[in-house]
């Protein structure tokens, strides 16, 4: 058996009296802790936290980061999810004590510079949506989406509607969030069928619209990657029904200094900062999901925002139709301060280059793929495409078996079984911040598992064969449930 | 453009091979009416230094507390962290990659989950830990959903005495979902018990309470939680997890579900984000909770590794019915928790908690035998306090920061009803040269 | 692979018609697509549902799918063994894999169920490509 890539769980490198770090001795007299709090409110028993120096801690944790696969070591072409490279001197200006070492509860004149970056990194993100205010509170996409339909049961609510409003229409080929936020915040969940061209199906849509609308969430592009050619007469019959739209932000990449959700008709967007603003992923967070409104919605944004008064920026919380709050203080603040530098790098004619090529990159790997790979939707696509491995298939192998494989290739695989509405998708989203040569190189690769498939369809159904661990038991994962290493060991307990 | 590598030479030669002249036909199919013709209204591009330096000037406007000794808490706490956490936070295989949907090349992140849900368990003496929410707020709020759907009932209790925007948030999560919030009194700086007693029914689906609660106090949380259970209610105790090197753990005073803010667990105050919610509950609610989860496992070798597991409550897989909606979290501000736990260990975590208290008492002493200033509250507290000013705490403040020092938060819009009150907060990072020089002024504005 | 005594619905379910008491469980093509069941999620003993309401969710690592109640009536037993053991979903469906027991309410709703020569020709037209 090889264990070479097994790593110990750092509890099993714990040595009792080992320490990694020193805080400094008590500098104020020292009072018998039971004289200062009733012994009713003492742990008894120390959590047992592991016991380690400095540097074993360093090397364990750097040894586990040598497992993992980041935009940094190679292509990540993972759909809906743009894994553009983070440019490095965001991550600097990040780190500066005056962003870092920061407290919220500061008084105003304290934070002025951060006060300006949100006001102005709202004022770039109103622009590039073409609408009229933002809130850079919520911490990620889905609770940009939560936040904005919190939004819209706000006006509807102001309107004396919200009793007859009760639905929320989402098409079938949507986000998993989108349904997830709009159950959260109360909504009936209505889906509108997708069209033959992958578009919103338009008469469908008429159907189920009325006076129970609240709103339509819609992606453009769509998460096929295609725009919706109808977006003006969907928009149309969304407001002639009485109800708002709401843009799901995770495709922007397309859309910047191209076509703008404001002028859509859209009547709030959200944004990713960690997808279209490069800001990092960090394994999974932390995001950022601003979302910006027309000027018929703003009244009812979070509060603070940021505003200006004499010269000087400040919080402002006397919003009386707010809906509150929706994360404690201002939002992911260091996540803003990335994509702020993000923008200043770049300008408008940079944005505009960044969609260009995004756009560009896409349909030049999805033609080279095509022939290959069924192609569900033959049209010019956006900035990502989706592919079926249906011809696969029915060699037995499945679009999850080519994800594996691809692993071999050194690559991140696309986005997989996502939208619901394509079988066996393959879902590709390159960026623009790739080459043609890589492009070339994953094109290749796609190929030679397209004719691996075919002639030796074993060699991918147990892919990967190459990577630090084999393909992993989830079904162990899920039946011999195992997420608290203390559970498993209470012996070890001191 | 530097983080593009198209030069104009590979543009020509796959607009070629699409068979197309310009990029311009790939968005054809954009309705003219909704076609952006113009150019954004943003500033103009900047080089890398042009950049670094437009940023530094913003950071400088900031009074960053490498140059202030500062005296605010209240959900942001200033605490050392040790070198070694940014150097792993930094490192680019854990910070630029997704979420760990691919288990094979991304063992690093699993098993750090996998960890840091280990952890959280262990300081909270809880059964099961999710890998993050976005804060403390958030994940109170969706405690109190899980409650509500667990019970079947229809309302939370929340106590008065938790941080004002956490209840603001979990009340506009409960009430957004056709959920009712009601408030519970405080009584000399504690849950009134009394109260508590008398609003419990059998609609009331939880009792939330934050241990030490927002003004640095201790709650009664044993008899608290006797009398949710005695009403079938769960008992869900939002904590601070420093103070849990001294404080008991909520596991074991009967919380079914415990939550807090992390990020005094190897994070910056970061001018309140990104921080990191943690999300802890008994093994029964496993299948209830929101976010994700990292379990151990085999791989088709027999060796152990780690994937995400209970996926089925997710919005990917559940959409409408999924247990949340939440899909990125804090990952990278776990990690932080990770190794900064590893790092200060079993020893570290009682020396810290120790500090933070010793300090606060000092300073609680010494603030309150100024003639002027006097304790809010009588009861037993970690490392935060309220205190009645003899002045408008504005005017407080005002004079601290013309010393270059930055005072403690000014409770007059959270408790309108308290008069003139500062809550501080004194942490390990505070020297005893700050809290006398805070006195000192503190005095000076009293005798003026 | 599937047995002539039972009945069927659109959704996949089988119903063996005992006297007044209808067991139900999921059909081999339904547990199939599933692949692995991990977690079966059974409801309360003595609850009342109407034909068409979810009575159960079988979970696989990636998939959540709903029974539903082929009948109204009663739900009077049901298959605590699955709780332990999801995986007699696939292994057994028409025999230790049953999910639950209804006394059923009215007997006309019997008369909506498919019988096997039509539900093999809805499993023939799902599965065309």
């Amino acid at each position: 058996m090889n264990n070479s890539n097994e790593v110990p769980l750092i509890f099993e490198m714990s040595s009792p009296g080992r320490r990694g770090y020193e805080y400094p001795d008590c500098d104020v007299p020292s009072e018998k802790v039971t004289d200062l709090i009733p012994s009713r409110f003492l742990r008894k028993k120390a959590a047992d936290l592991p016991e380690l120096s400095e540097s074993e801690v360093v090397r364990h944790f750097t040894q586990l980061s040598r497992l993992n696969y980041g935009v940094d070591v190679g292509f990540y072409p993972l759909g809906s999810c743009t894994m553009k490279y983070n440019p490095k001197i965001n991550e600097d200006v990040a780190k500066f004590a005056g962003f870092q070492r920061i407290h919220p509860y500061q008084g105003e004149e304290t934070v002025q510079g951060a006060l300006k970056l949100m006001y102005e990194l709202e004022k770039y993100l109103c622009e590039i949506a073409g609408l009229h205010r933002a809130t850079l509170q919520p911490a990620a996409g889905a609770h940009g989406e939560l936040t904005g339909l919190m939004i819209i049961r706000a006006f509807h609510r102001d309107r004396g509607e919200n009793h007859k409003r009760q639905e929320i229409i989402v098409p079938d080929s949507a986000h998993g969030t989108n349904p997830a936020s709009a159950a959260m915040c109360g909504y009936r969940v209505v889906e509108v069928k997708s069209n033959p061209r992958g578009g919103v199906d338009v008469l469908n849509l008429r159907k189920i619209t009325g006076p129970q609308t609240a709103g339509l969430m819609l992606t453009n592009p769509n998460t096929l990657g295609l725009f919706e050619e109808d977006i003006v007469e969907i928009a149309h019959i969304v407001h002639q029904a009485g109800g708002l739209l709401y843009y799901d932000g995770a495709n922007m990449n397309a859309n910047l200094g191209i076509s703008r959700p404001g002028d859509m008709g859209f009547d709030i967007v959200h944004y990713n900062l960690h997808k279209t603003f490069a800001a990092p992923h960090g394994g999974g967070g932390p995001g950022s999901g601003p979302i910006a409104v027309t000027e018929e919605l703003e009244d009812f944004l979070p509060v603070p925002l940021v505003s200006m008064k004499d010269n000087s920026y400040y919080l402002d919380y006397d919003r009386p139709k707010s809906i509150g709050k929706v994360k404690s203080f201002y939002g992911n603040f260091l996540v803003m301060v990335k994509a702020y530098a993000y923008i200043r790098s770049l300008g408008a004619q940079g944005l505009l280059e960044v969609s260009e090529i995004a756009v560009l990159n896409a349909n030049y790997l999805m033609r080279q793929l095509q022939k290959d790979y069924h192609l569900p939707f033959d049209r010019s696509c956006k900035h990502e495409f989706v592919l079926s491995a249906k011809k696969q298939k029915a060699k037995g192998v499945r679009a999850l078996d080519i994800a594996k494989r691809l692993l071999d290739y050194g690559f991140h695989p696309p986005t997989i079984y996502f939208p619901l509405v394509v079988e066996e998708a393959l879902m590709v989203e390159p960026t623009e911040t790739e080459s043609k040569e890589t492009l070339d190189r994953f094109g290749k690769a796609m190929r030679k598992i397209a004719l691996e498939a075919m002639e030796n369809p074993e060699i991918l159904k147990e892919a990967p064969h190459h990577t630090p661990l084999r393909r992993l038991d989830e079904v162990k994962a899920v039946k011999e449930l195992d997420v608290n290493w203390y559970k498993r060991n209470p012996s070890s307990a001191m | 453009m530097r983080y593009i590598p198209t030069t104009e030479k590979d543009r020509e030669a796959m607009l070629k091979s699409l068979g197309i002249s310009s990029i311009e036909e790939l968005f054809n199919d954009i309705p003219e009416e909704v076609r952006f013709r113009g150019e954004l209204n943003l500033p103009p591009p900047q080089s890398e230094i042009e950049v670094l330096n437009s940023l530094r000037a913003l950071a400088q406007k900031n009074a960053d507390l490498d140059r202030y000794p500062s005296f605010l808490g209240a959900g942001a706490y200033d605490h050392l962290i040790p070198s070694a956490v940014q150097h792993i936070l930094d490192r680019a295989e854990f910070y630029t990659s997704y979420t760990p949907y691919q288990p094979e090349i991304s063992q690093g992140t699993l098993q750090a989950m996998y960890e840091y849900q280990s952890l959280i368990c262990n300081l909270t003496e809880m059964d099961v830990a999710n890998a993050s929410m976005y804060d403390g707020a958030t994940a109170l709020a969706e405690a109190a959903i899980l409650a509500c759907g667990a019970t079947g009932r229809g309302k939370a209790l929340i106590a008065r005495t938790i941080h004002p925007e956490y209840r603001q948030v979990t009340q506009l999560y409960l009430e957004s979902r056709g959920l009712e919030a009601q408030y519970v009194p405080y009584d000399r700086g504690q849950v009134d018990l009394h109260s508590l007693k008398n609003n419990l029914d059998e609609d009331v689906a939880c009792v939330l309470i934050q241990q030490p609660n927002f003004w640095g106090l201790l709650e009664e949380v044993e008899e608290i939680a006797s009398l949710a259970h005695e009403n079938g209610a769960l008992f869900i105790v939002c904590v601070n997890p420093i103070s849990l090197g001294i404080l008991e753990a909520p596991g074991n005073y009967g919380a079914d579900i415990a939550v807090g803010e992390g990020q005094s667990l190897g994070g910056p105050v970061a001018f309140g984000g990104p921080f990191l919610g943690f999300f802890a509950a008994r093994d029964k609610f496993i299948r209830q909770m929101p976010g994700r989860i990292a379990g151990a496992t085999n791989d088709a070798q027999g060796r152990r590794g780690f994937v995400l597991t209970l996926q089925t409550r997710e919005q990917h897989i559940r959409r409408e019915r999924a247990t949340s909606n939440i899909c990125s979290n804090q990952a990278l501000n776990a990690l932080a928790a990770t190794v900064f736990l590893s790092l200060i260990g079993k020893e570290g975590l009682q020396e810290v908690a120790n500090l933070c208290l010793q300090k606060a008492h000092y300073a609680y002493q010494k603030i309150v035998s100024i003639k002027g200033f006097a304790p809010l509250f009588t009861g037993a507290f970690f490392s935060e306090f309220p205190v009645r000013t003899p002045l408008p705490p504005e005017k407080i403040n005002k004079a601290l920061w013309e010393r270059g020092i930055i005072g403690g938060l000014d409770l007059k819009a959270y408790y309108p009803e308290l008069g003139p009150v500062m809550l501080f907060n004194v942490t390990e990072a505070r020297t005893r040269e700050d809290i006398d020089a805070l006195a000192q002024v503190l005095e000076e504005v009293a005798n003026e | 692979m599937y047995p002539e005594d039972l009945l069927y619905t659109k959704s996949h379910e089988w119903v063996k018609v005992e006297d007044d008491r209808a067991i139900v469980g999921v059909t081999s093509y339904a547990q199939d697509q599933l692949v692995e069941v991990v977690f079966v999620e059974l409801p309360e003993e003595g609850k009342e549902v109407k034909a068409g309401d979810t009575v159960a969710t079988l979970e696989s690592v990636k998939a959540v799918a709903d029974v539903y109640a082929p009948v109204s009536g009663k739900i009077i037993e049901v298959n605590k063994q699955l709780e332990n053991q999801p995986e007699l979903v696939n292994q057994d469906p028409y025999g230790e894999g049953w999910i639950l027991v209804i006394e059923i309410a009215g007997e006309e709703e019997l008369h909506t169920l498919m019988k096997v020569s039509d539900y093999q020709s809805l499993i023939e037209n799902e599965l065309k490509p």
